[in-house]
């Protein structure tokens, strides 16, 4: 059967603009009056206008969140390795690596500020603390649920602990970490934007609050657009990374699998 | 008499306080295909572990050329069912994966393993993937994986279990056809009597629990068997004493 080109691309796009078409109403028939919600079309006139100076802050923020991202896929990688490795570090704690998840990050970001000064470092701490647990949950998940028929094979044939896991635990974690990562790359910009709310000179957040306290609520939108439009992105770039890593998953073509 | 390469002295094991196999003696020769024989459930893979080093035996000596390898991985290679092949892995470095383990120059143990690759009846597979392999010829990459390790010596337990009923006949056949030009010292553990009787020089026959050896049969059959063997007089007189010994 032929499929129609991509139609299912295509849903999404429909309900988004649906959507964009529900909030134009309710702001042109002044159901909510528009200082207060500025319409679609103006949040992109704002996008326009403050395009420079927008970029300027994404530049600040985007650095604060690939350095976080960066130590946070080292950080899990370490925090995985030793946790597999020894059982005893591993049981002692995980319970704590959950419950460190459940401090909300707006609570700890003022403290961080408050240590570490005005500039990047709280912020990227904050992204480390928010992106490096969903990395490190999903690569030990994978070390761990690594073949032990397989493992026990590479031991008869005499190899390493190393040897191990670069055979056979990192491979096998390699889809995991991914996901893992995808969900990390959506928080790292608004881990970054949070921290920034809270203090500094200049970053998407710092912008953020001082349109709000002039109240540019389109440009405040704007803001909003370019957090989604540039998470978005970095889970295609994630996406697209995946792909090429993994061939023996991605690179086959239909039909060439034989189960 | 050929060498004696494998050795099991008075093996003993017990598992939660259980004797799961009493007394193993067995030995292997030079070149030679041994088969132990019994039902599921009767210790042979424990056996097997013991005798690949993975686990250590309550009592008794593996030795190996006259070396005791008791307890120590590495010495022998080892294939079971599953054909462990690494999906991530393209079939010439699955294949080459105990020479890298090795230590080798990467280049020069593919270069190496890929001289079998013909006899072994997988060239052409090099640069795809386990995934896209069928079952027999998955089982091929794997036995050659297993030769790579430890060239004149092997463990199988039930190899090819997992194949259907035809590609197994034809594993057989190649298996067969395989030893005729490679040589290869084979302890191979299984519960198919069939395929006992057609690959094997001698048979150890297991009983138990716990599990013991209680016979020992002598296949006397030239090579290479063809398919007639299968349905000869000979065969079914050979499977008739089995089935009696395994008490069926």
């Amino acid at each position: 059967m032929k499929k129609l080109p991509n139609i299912n691309n295509l849903y999404p796009l429909f309900v988004l603009a649906g959507l964009l078409f529900v909030w134009h109403l309710i702001t042109a028939t002044g159901l909510v009056p528009g200082f207060m919600l500025p319409s679609p079309f103006d949040v992109l006139k704002a996008f326009g206008d403050s395009f420079s100076e927008l970029m300027h802050h994404a530049k600040v923020s985007l650095t604060e969140a690939f350095t976080g991202l960066t130590l946070s896929i080292i950080l899990a990688l370490v925090i995985a390795l030793i946790m597999d490795h020894f059982e005893g570090v591993y049981k002692a704690f995980h319970p704590i690596l959950v419950i460190s998840q459940t401090i909300p990050t707006v609570a700890i970001a003022p403290l961080l500020v408050l240590w570490l000064g005005y500039d990047m470092a709280p912020k990227i701490t904050l992204v480390v603390l928010t992106c490096f647990f969903p990395i490190t949950i999903a690569l030990l998940g994978g070390f761990k649920n690594s073949d032990s028929d397989a493992i026990n094979l590479m031991r008869a044939m005499g190899a390493s602990k190393w040897q191990i896991y670069r055979y056979i635990k990192l491979p096998n974690a390699l889809p995991g970490f991914f996901s893992g990562l995808k969900i990390s790359v959506s928080y790292a910009i608004v881990g970054a934007v949070i921290a920034e709310w809270l203090g500094g000179n200049s970053g998407l957040g710092v912008y953020m609050t001082r349109v709000r306290k002039s109240y540019a609520f389109d440009k405040m939108f704007a803001v909003i657009y370019l957090i989604a439009i540039l998470s978005l992105l970095l889970i295609k770039a994630v996406e697209l990374i995946e792909r090429k890593t993994m061939p023996w998953i991605y690179g086959l073509r239909e039909g060439e699998k034989q189960e | 008499m050929k060498r004696i390469r494998l050795e099991t002295k008075d093996i003993c094991k017990y598992y939660a306080g259980e004797l799961i196999i009493k007394n193993i003696n067995i030995t292997l020769r030079e070149n030679e295909l041994v088969s132990l024989l019994g039902v599921s459930g009767i210790g042979k893979s424990t056996l097997f572990n013991v005798i690949a080093g993975v686990t250590k035996p309550d009592k008794g000596q593996v030795l190996l050329d006259g070396h005791d390898i008791t307890g120590q991985a590495g010495k022998i290679s080892y294939m079971q069912q599953k054909d462990l092949l690494q999906a991530h892995l393209k079939v010439l470095d699955n294949v080459a994966l105990p020479l890298f383990i090795r230590g080798m120059n990467k280049h020069k143990a593919r270069l190496e393993a890929l001289k079998y690759f013909e006899d072994f009846g997988i060239a052409g597979t090099q640069d795809k993937y386990p995934s896209q392999l069928s079952g027999g010829m998955r089982q091929r990459a794997a036995l050659l994986r297993t030769y790579l390790f430890s060239k004149d010596i092997a463990l199988f337990d039930e190899p090819f279990s997992a194949l259907d009923a035809i590609t197994k006949r034809a594993m057989h056949r190649w298996y067969l056809a395989l030893m005729e030009r490679i040589n290869m010292a084979a302890l191979f553990i299984t519960h198919d009597i069939d395929e006992a009787i057609l690959l094997s020089d001698r048979i150890y026959i297991m009983t138990g629990p716990p599990g013991k050896i209680t016979a020992e049969i002598t296949i006397d059959q030239p090579r290479p068997r063809a398919g007639e063997f299968l349905v000869s007089e000979s065969f079914l007189n050979y499977k008739r004493k089995i089935t009696e010994l395994l008490a069926l």
